[in-house]
């Protein structure tokens, strides 16, 4: 077993050297311009981006058609939106959106909020980060034109019953968008079953290489139309003008088609590690607490708050593993995560929070240093911690007047 | 963001960490900052004839707030209450290294000595 471990599969992924193998020929040898149409160096390059559009839209079960290739989720997310509001301003300008969303999506909305362009309602989730379907059929105004939920909560892994909402979207006429970046490749998506008219989702989270995503736009039953954002040379069916990056995309195709083929043996093996981890983990510290769903959440997702600890020095004392935390501590508004305040979580418990990603290339070596020292320096940390004393003599925290600074 | 190598090296090593009984004679204890916030300091100081014999921390914080806890202590052993008032924030930066972002940490740790301080003379001299 090598160090550092890498357990911060939420925010990135390693390629996969299936993937970079893929890749390799794009860039010397196969370098052409897939918009050229008139020789050998274009057809080849556009023979490439086509073959890995079909494998990108296999895994979602979408038409090759429908995918638009992005530079990334931010922007795939900042199209949707946008695209949607200025094509459709006539019937309507009123956004709904949870407020767990990925910032690409909540700073869009605000973004569009603040210029008086739209108006926005913002949906609360459960205690375990799930939006209700039934909040969005309540919210809905006749001047709403776009429902924007994710699948997968990037912190929390919270998977959103996507199905029912694009249900009540298709019913009620309006357009469904859907943050996917972390669910797919992950769980099963289905673009038909789930109702979703627009998806974005990113290379780099599927073990793909960073810089290209893409936006699933629905061609029919409703035909969705969005105003481009860029303009230029009018790829990507006048959608997403620019000159598409072959080897990226090259590669993302080959990470959707590895997903599409290993998904199921995948979930399984890091379902099991996870609840591994989780359950040792748990059972040996006192007062740690699961955030998000405990069963409908992603395969490789855990994120624990571990009370009387905050959680940078918790990642400061396991510096060898990559982890990520909800503390703010670096933040310049001392601010903890939105979502774990959303999802009701007290502000001492989400910066003492730790997100634990697993992904394809973790090992059950590595789960077990990972358990053995988050056992070690949690109990270390609340050696160290006043609050942890004070609880042990029995002092209710929630009583003692704190000087906030 | 990378942390100093002093930081570092507080965080593995902290001095004086642990805590004295609240209502021994000499003792001064300051409790500065919120859960809420991230960062609980508290700082305790022994004194006899004026001087400052021994010093203990406990803080629940970054790395950098564990940091500055632990330098406090070390510099308040052996200081006077007046030589202790004159310990600034701004010296615990410098000692350290911290960022802007973590200047807020040594603030914190400048504030528990006050406090510490102000419990010993309230609790040495009540009026």
């Amino acid at each position: 077993m090598k160090l550092p471990i890498f357990l911060d599969n939420h925010s990135t992924t390693p390629m996969d050297p299936r993937v970079l193998e893929a890749m390799l020929p794009y860039f010397v040898d196969k370098f052409g311009n897939a918009a050229s149409r008139n020789h050998a160096f274009g057809w080849a390059a556009e023979e490439a981006v086509e073959n890995a559009r079909k494998q990108i839209a296999k895994l979602v079960k979408a038409d090759a058609k429908e995918i638009i290739f992005t530079s990334g989720a931010t922007e795939s997310d900042n199209l949707a939106i946008k695209g949607v509001l200025e094509m459709y301003k006539e019937k309507g300008n009123h956004i709904l959106t949870s407020s767990t969303e990925h910032r690409a999506v909540l700073d869009t909305a605000k973004s569009l909020e603040g210029k008086g362009l739209a108006t926005v309602t913002y949906l609360p989730v459960d205690k375990q980060g799930m939006v209700n379907p039934e909040d969005v059929r309540n919210a809905i105004t006749d001047k709403t034109i776009l429902i924007s939920i994710m699948l997968a909560n990037n912190e929390i892994g919270t998977i959103n019953p996507v199905k029912q909402i694009g249900k009540i979207a298709k019913e009620k006429g309006i357009l469904f968008h859907c943050d996917a970046t972390q669910g797919v490749g992950k769980i099963p998506v289905d673009v038909q079953d789930m109702g979703i008219d627009l998806m974005s989702f990113s290379a780099h989270k599927i073990y793909g290489p960073k810089g290209v995503g893409a936006l699933y736009v629905r061609k029919r039953n409703p035909r969705v139309r969005i105003a481009a954002q860029m303009d230029g040379g009018g790829h990507e069916r006048g959608m997403r003008s620019g000159t598409l990056p072959v080897p990226l995309i090259v590669g993302f195709g080959k990470a959707c088609e590895i997903c599409e083929q290993e998904m199921v043996t995948e979930a399984a093996r890091l379902t099991k590690m996870r609840d591994r981890l989780q359950a040792d983990i748990m059972a040996a510290l006192e007062e740690s607490y699961l955030n998000g769903h405990p069963t409908n959440r992603l395969p490789g997702n855990l994120n624990i708050s571990f009370a009387y600890v905050e959680g940078e020095s918790l990642l400061m004392g396991m510096k060898e593993i990559a982890l990520s935390s909800g503390s703010a501590c670096t933040s310049a508004t001392l601010e903890p995560s939105y979502v774990l305040r959303a999802l009701g979580v007290g502000t001492e418990l989400a910066h003492s929070s730790i997100r634990f990603g697993l992904g394809r290339f973790n090992t059950d070596d590595e789960i077990d240093y990972t358990r053995k020292k988050v056992i070690e320096v949690v109990t270390k940390l609340r050696e160290m911690s006043p609050l942890y004393e004070m609880a042990k003599e029995g002092v209710d925290l929630k009583s003692v007047q704190w000087a906030a600074h | 963001m990378a942390y100093s190598e002093k930081v570092v090296d507080h965080f593995n090593n902290p001095r004086n960490m642990g805590s004295f009984k609240k209502d021994e004679d000499g003792v001064g204890t300051g409790m500065v900052g919120a859960p809420e916030c991230g960062d609980v300091m508290k700082l305790q100081i022994k004194v006899q004839n004026d001087t400052i014999v021994d010093a203990k921390f406990k803080t629940f914080g970054c790395g950098s707030a564990i940091a500055s806890s632990s330098l406090a202590t070390e510099w308040l052993k052996g200081k006077t209450i007046e030589e202790a008032q004159k310990i600034k924030n701004t010296d615990i930066v410098q000692e350290l290294n911290l960022p802007p972002v973590k200047i807020h940490c040594s603030v914190l740790a400048e504030d528990a000595i006050k406090a510490a301080l102000a419990d010993y003379q309230k609790k040495a001299d009540p009026k």
